[in-house]
């Protein structure tokens, strides 16, 4: 039996194999630490893509669980079911744009913004066939328009049952079931096409006109 | 496209055969490499049109060409897309635009601004304006590589020449194909550039080498009325044989914008089958829709100056506007007699400062109807008066507006057009060439008011020497043929259906000294010396070995340049002693430098001349050494140079 003294101020002095053991195996464990590390850290850097919200620490917790938090967030998105309906808000560039349209080829805004009070009606007669040109080729070039309802205005139509209400709008004595029989009293109108200019980044849509100065 | 053909079986031989090679030539063809389009581009005076068609489809579903929107800028700011993409070039003032306003799908900030936005500018502010440059092109008397355009520009104004405004305007169209068709390069699909007939040579020269500028080294030329008849063909959908027949003398009537062309086209008969050649074209007319409105806007301002009210220039420019509008209105609504016209005052009040008038049909009917078409007979001469002083700083436009007496005028001159086809037969007593048929084109001649007035004087002239009546083919596109016929040329050239035979539209000549003794106060005499002759075709050459030049090394030597376009017996070679002015019109003087290569300065080398036509339809003038066939290019383009 061999007995072992300790001594922390014996220094070895002969590299055996023991040393050579003890310093593979502390190499080896720092690799293993050094690679779990790094995989952490990517994964970690991954998950903070997706949802861009999460301030995720950099909390040496197992990658798996950093998953499960995200989808907790998400369900807490959907929880709320009974939110109110989201309206759809309507972009103020494409109005400026409309608006600008008519300006240029109408003088629309210049016909609104007159008090025409002072004015006969023979003057402003002369003016309405400017806006009136100008609105016909503005928006027959932007926009192509077509009828709702292809029937004679006045004449007798059937509505089938299911028919689209957000195209017809039923008006009147509205009682019993479908199919529905009436008078057709405007023919409706619908947008099929659009062409709006492209705008540059530059251009400032909220100046309808801009002012005009001659040199 | 085989039902062509089908109607005439006994007429077929031919054309199949070729039909039949066609596939093997598509394989053996570097098609696979990204050929996929037959592109035709129609470089107008006021506007430019691109049409395509994918060539691979072709031959399923018949020839259905498509016409490109051409995104560009329409106020500063805003990118429209408009199937026209108007020809003008405004130069801005650096401080007249905002920032990032000028932009473009594919480009940041263009060079120039070309298309809607410079028209719509250029209304407001003339100075800046480019418009016209391609009658600029065909102008006698200046140099069209100088920057010289806006001509009537302060000198702060940054100028371009009329080259780089063609240059600038086909890059838009390219830069807008490549945008929209990015795996389908423009420099690797068949590409046609239209140009008026009446273009010289060297006009035509500048058009190739504006092309060559945007990469499209590929691009050949195409008279614009003959790419109307290819349209009209196109359409007819093979019907066209029924509608045209040997012995007919189809007219070309283009009245554009700008300029009127006309050409004339025989149907003649080759081994049973039918055949089109182009047998004369007119002079370059600067006349058109746009003198109609002006004309139409200046008769209201007559009218309104006669109440006491006077007029400042931007008025009149709205004047024409609605002057163009209100004419349309009354060619198209046979009821309506009066058209109100309302011209809104510049400021923000609509109401108080609007100037009002109205155009009759009373007036329309007067001012275009006789002022453009006049009737007049067959022996009418367009009235020229001697211009007077320098007129380097203007187009010349022509001073007479009848149209008809240019029609007149042409169709008498051109009356031996026809001498040599010998399926052509005109009465002896005729004193001017019969058409029998008349293709329309440009979008003045959609008014039928202004269509039936001159086919019926057209009819009258036939009617008074017992012709039968012209009839006119239907069915044309009138905007938009030049573009279409363009691009169906593209497919025509892969060898199917009918091509049209040119050539060169006229014969050249150079001038040279005849040898006499010196008299004191006397120029010497000019010889005019046949270098290329009538009807030259594409991919053709001729030499003219027997008559020597010497030419000094390392000095410009010039010769006077002559064309015809009623000598059609000239071979080359031909010496002429005398002419009258009518037959040979003067071009610009052509230029030749012999480089030193090799030579002491100084030394006389011994050229003869060799004209070529090349396949993009331009032609090249060569001097060619006797002793080591070396080549030398000749210039067109030294206009004004001195």
């Amino acid at each position: 039996m061999n007995t072992y003294a300790i001594d922390l101020s014996l220094k070895p002095t002969t590299f055996d194999l023991w040393h050579v053991c003890l310093a593979g195996t502390v190499a080896l464990l720092a690799l293993i630490l050094i690679v779990l590390l790094l995989s952490m850290l990517i994964s970690l850097m991954r998950c903070k893509k997706k949802p861009a919200v999460l301030p995720a620490a950099p909390t040496p917790e197992p990658v798996v669980k950093i998953v499960e938090k995200i989808v907790e967030v998400e369900k807490l998105v959907h929880a709320p079911a009974p939110e109110p309906v989201v309206l759809k808000e309507a972009t103020p560039d494409a109005a400026l744009q409309l608006l600008g349209l008519l300006q240029k080829e109408a003088r629309f805004i210049d016909f609104i913004k007159e008090d025409i009070a002072a004015y006969s009606d023979a003057d402003i007669g002369v003016a309405a066939r400017v806006v009136h040109e100008g609105c016909n080729k503005a928006i027959n070039e932007h926009f192509t328009l077509a009828t709702v309802r292809s029937e004679q205005e006045g004449s007798k139509i059937t509505l089938p049952q299911g028919f689209d209400a957000a195209t017809v709008r039923l008006t009147g004595n509205i009682v019993g079931h479908a199919p529905f029989t009436g008078t057709l009293v405007h023919k409706g109108w619908q947008v099929t096409g659009i062409r709006l200019p492209k705008l540059t980044s530059g251009h400032n849509a909220a100046i309808v006109t801009p002012a005009e100065v001659e040199l | 496209m085989k039902e062509l053909f089908g109607s005439q079986p006994a007429k077929e031989d031919g054309v199949v055969a070729e039909l039949e090679n066609q596939p093997d030539e598509v394989v053996v063809e570097p098609t696979q490499q990204g050929i996929r389009f037959s592109v035709g581009i129609d470089l107008g005076t006021t506007h430019c049109v691109l049409s395509y068609a994918e060539l691979e489809h072709i031959d399923d579903e018949g020839f259905s060409p498509q016409v490109m929107a051409i995104p560009q800028l329409t106020s500063p700011g805003s990118i429209e897309d408009k199937p026209q993409l108007p020809s003008f070039l405004y130069q801005a003032h650096p401080a007249e635009l905002a920032e990032d306003s000028t932009a473009l799908p594919w480009i940041a900030k263009p060079d120039y601004l070309v298309g809607e936005i410079a028209r719509n500018l250029g209304s407001k502010t003339p100075i800046r304006l480019v418009a016209s440059a391609k009658s600029w092109l065909c102008h006698t008397g200046v140099d069209c590589k100088a920057p010289i355009l806006p001509a009537e520009a302060p000198d702060e104004v940054d100028r371009v020449s009329p080259f780089q405004a063609t240059t600038a305007y086909l890059q838009h169209l390219r830069d807008a194909w490549q945008s929209q068709f990015p795996d389908a390069p423009l420099d690797q699909q068949d590409v046609v550039i239209t140009v008026p007939a009446s273009f010289d040579p060297a006009a035509r020269e500048l058009t190739a080498e504006a092309a060559r500028a945007v990469g499209l080294t590929q691009a050949i030329l195409l008279e614009e009325p003959q790419a109307a008849l290819y349209s009209w063909i196109e359409k007819s959908h093979g019907d066209w044989r029924n509608h045209a027949e040997v012995g007919d003398i189809i007219l070309v009537i283009d009245v554009g914008g700008g300029t009127t062309d006309l050409s004339l086209i025989a149907v003649t008969q080759q081994e049973g089958n039918l055949e089109l050649t182009r047998v004369a074209v007119g002079d370059h007319i600067l006349l058109g829709g746009d003198n109609m409105d002006l004309a139409l806007a200046y008769t209201v301002k007559a009218k309104l100056e006669k109440d006491g009210k006077r007029l400042e220039p931007w008025q009149i420019q709205a004047l024409t506007h609605s002057c163009r509008d209100a004419k349309e209105k009354i060619f198209i609504n046979t009821e309506v007699d009066n058209i109100p016209l309302v011209v809104a005052s510049r400021g923000s009040s609509l109401i108080g400062g609007t100037l009002r008038s109205e155009l009759t049909r009373e007036e329309v009917n007067r001012v275009l109807i006789e002022g453009f078409l006049p009737k007049v007979v067959v022996s009418d001469k367009p009235v020229s008066r001697p211009r007077t002083g320098l007129r380097t700083a203007g187009l010349p436009y022509a001073q007479d507006a009848g149209i008809t007496r240019h029609l007149a005028a042409f169709l008498t001159k051109q009356q031996g057009a026809t001498d040599e086809l010998s399926d052509i037969h005109l009465p002896e007593h005729a004193s001017f060439l019969h058409p029998t048929a008349v293709l329309f084109n440009g979008g003045v001649l959609k008014a039928d008011a202004l269509a039936d007035r001159l086919m019926e004087v057209l009819n009258s002239w036939l009617s008074a020497e017992q012709a039968p009546e012209a009839r006119l083919l239907e069915g044309a596109d009138l905007d938009l043929a030049v573009a279409r016929g363009a691009a169906y040329y593209g497919y025509v050239r892969k060898g199917k259906g009918v091509r049209i035979k040119g050539g060169t539209a006229a014969s050249y000549y150079v001038g040279i000294e005849s040898a006499m003794p010196a008299v004191p106060g006397m120029s010497p005499e000019i010889q005019a010396l046949c270098i290329a002759p009538f009807g030259m075709e594409e991919g053709t050459q001729q030499e003219l070995p027997d008559d020597e030049f010497g030419l000094v090394i390392g000095e410009p030597v010039r010769f006077r340049f002559f064309a015809s376009n009623t000598r059609r017996e000239d071979k080359v070679g031909t010496r002429l002693d005398y002419w009258t002015d009518e037959e040979l019109d003067e071009l610009e003087e052509i230029e030749i430098t012999l480089p030193e290569e090799g030579r002491r300065p100084g030394e006389v080398v011994p050229v003869h001349l060799c004209a070529a036509v090349t396949e993009v339809g331009t032609l090249e003038l060569q001097a060619v050494s006797q002793k080591d066939n070396g080549r030398w290019k000749i210039e067109f383009d030294v206009r004004a140079g001195e």
